[in-house]
């Protein structure tokens, strides 16, 4: 069989043999293998992507969480110092309130306590000038038993009220 | 590693040693009777071509016997096993009666009837010949592995393969990707399926061509009437599915009117150079591959040949001829996935062109400049476009 010659049979197996081949792949494997192929292809593509999206997102929302937390760290020392303030304010109302209310017991005691001095003192100077005027009765009494004792006194007195009357008038 | 080298080496002395002494004993016999003289060329040529039966290793007398389908002048069909016609031997059959034609015949190697004592070619000869087992095992093996494959696929549609399924994808998205998608682009699932057939069958044929035992070793892609069939079937499809502006560039081409007018040189040029192109696939697959194979052949009869000559320089000539073996069997390798692969580009290459549509001059012209430079660009820029429109 020469070598440069095309061999009749040969070719005519070789026509058949490609046919067969042909069709068994075209049938079974081609579109199946390429459609797979360029699904995945397409799928990696897509993960990717996909993956890139998920990254730049989580980088946000970690950034996004730092701040959140900043912001709530802030309020909440705001709000600590807040409530400190209002603590203190609230103590000190309360003090206020409770001193006024003291005072106001403490006047109120007072002036009682003035009142009861004072009638008191009524009282006690209405007996002392009771005692007084009776001691006074009983020593005038006992002066008074001799007549001349008796007219001595009237004229003092007289003098003593007119010496009252010439002050009056001077003046 | 040191182990492998160990054996190597080892394996080189005994074969060198070994040689020599087998060519003294085989020298006496040649003195003998002169006409098993060696004949290289007789040899190499024995190997690269056809045969009836299979050969296998260590044996010269027989081979796997394969069917012979012949049809006779005035007659049927007639189907034998190939075993009798071993070493000259005359087979009778339902009257007539076959040889295989000896050396000095002009039908040497051939079936041929014999009439009268004389020998009459077969009118058809569709034997299953050496070749067209060696074709009918690399369709079996092409099909296994890509339904294989599929198989794979159908079963984990998103899992990538691994291990040696994994490799036969690489192969499959290597030749999808970057020679059928990238020049074909929207038509390349039309054309698919025979450039990827093309290819897995080429490359089937091409390694199963250096496996030197049984099931391969037959030099079929290096046989002129594989190529010319692989070649006449893209000449086919490339015309057959050619568009109205590829039949217009051929036959009224855009060139000044008197190149085409009243003499058509430039129609000529195109119609010849639609039938250069399946000549230049055939001839350069066809080379290659027998090319390959020659080499090896000669350097084994290398031996031989010193052997007969003088012992020593037999021996020495064998560790030389070995490795240069083995080093030309493993360039092979690179050299079958390459042709396959450049016959399935230029295919793929001249299916696309007989695919183009009329453009405005001024594109063409730049599409000219560009196209041969930078075919993957705008591959990149659709999957950049793409990316735009999905985000």
């Amino acid at each position: 069989m020469d070598l440069f010659k095309a061999d009749f049979g040969l070719m005519f197996w070789m026509f058949v043999g490609f046919l067969i081949l042909f069709l068994i792949l075209w049938k079974f494997a081609w579109p199946v293998i390429l459609k797979t192929v360029d699904k995945r292809a397409d799928l990696i593509d897509k993960g990717v992507e996909y993956a890139q999206n998920a990254k730049i997102q989580l980088d946000n929302a970690q950034q996004q969480a730092d701040r959140m937390l900043q912001q709530t760290r802030t309020q909440q020392a705001e709000m600590l110092r807040d409530a400190d303030r209002m603590k203190t304010q609230i103590i000190e109302e309360a003090r206020g309130a409770a001193q006024k209310e003291a005072q106001k017991v403490m006047d109120a005691a007072r002036l009682s306590i003035e009142q009861q001095q004072k009638q008191a003192e009524k009282q006690f100077r209405d007996q002392v000038s009771d005692f007084a005027l009776n001691i006074a009765r009983k020593v005038v009494r006992k002066e008074m038993d001799d007549p001349k004792a008796q007219s001595q006194l009237v004229n003092t007195y007289l003098d003593e009220i007119e010496n009252s009357n010439d002050k009056n008038v001077k003046q | 590693m040191k182990k492998i080298a160990h054996i190597i080496f080892t394996a080189l002395i005994f074969m060198a040693l070994s040689v020599p002494v087998h060519a003294e004993s085989t020298v006496h016999e040649k003195t003998e009777n002169e006409e098993h003289a060696l004949d290289p060329k007789e040899i190499i040529f024995e190997h690269l071509g056809d045969g009836y039966g299979w050969e296998v290793p260590f044996n010269h007398h027989k081979r796997i016997p394969l069917p012979v389908i012949v049809k006779v002048k005035d007659g049927g069909f007639h189907i034998f096993m190939s075993s009798h016609l071993d070493n000259g031997a005359e087979y009778t059959t339902g009257g007539c009666t076959f040889r295989i034609a000896g050396k000095k015949s002009p039908y040497k190697g051939k079936v041929v009837q014999i009439v009268d004592d004389k020998e009459v070619p077969t009118t058809i000869d569709i034997s299953i010949t050496k070749n067209v087992a060696a074709l009918l095992l690399s369709i079996v093996f092409v099909s296994w592995l890509l339904i294989w494959l599929a198989r794979f696929h159908k079963r984990n549609p998103n899992k990538a393969p691994r291990k040696g399924l994994g490799f036969i994808e690489l192969l499959v998205v290597f030749i999808w990707d970057s020679v059928v998608k990238s020049t074909l682009k929207d038509k390349a699932y039309k054309f698919a399926p025979y450039l990827m057939t093309v290819f897995f069958f080429i490359f089937g044929m091409n390694l199963l061509g250096l496996v030197v035992v049984f099931p391969g070793g037959a030099n079929l892609t290096g046989n002129i009437a594989v190529t010319l069939v692989l070649a006449v079937l893209t000449f086919l499809v490339t015309n057959i599915f050619g568009t109205k502006h590829y039949w217009k560039e051929i036959f009224w081409p855009d060139v000044p009117l008197w190149l085409k007018f009243p003499l058509p040189i430039m129609p000529l040029i195109e119609i010849f150079g639609m039938f250069t192109k399946p000549a230049a696939l055939t001839v350069r697959l066809f080379a290659n591959m027998m090319g390959g194979h020659m080499i090896v052949l000669v350097l084994t009869l290398l031996i031989f040949i010193f052997s007969a000559i003088n012992p020593v320089a037999g021996g020495a000539t064998t560790v030389v001829s070995v490795l240069f073996s083995v080093f030309m069997l493993l360039i092979d390798v690179l050299v079958s996935f390459i042709q396959a692969y450049v016959f399935t580009m230029l295919s793929t290459i001249f299916i696309s062109l007989a695919q183009e549509k009329e453009h405005h001059k001024e594109e063409e012209k730049e599409k000219n400049g560009s196209t041969p430079v930078s075919s993957a660009a705008p591959a990149v820029q659709t999957v950049g476009a793409q990316k735009v429109k999905l985000h």
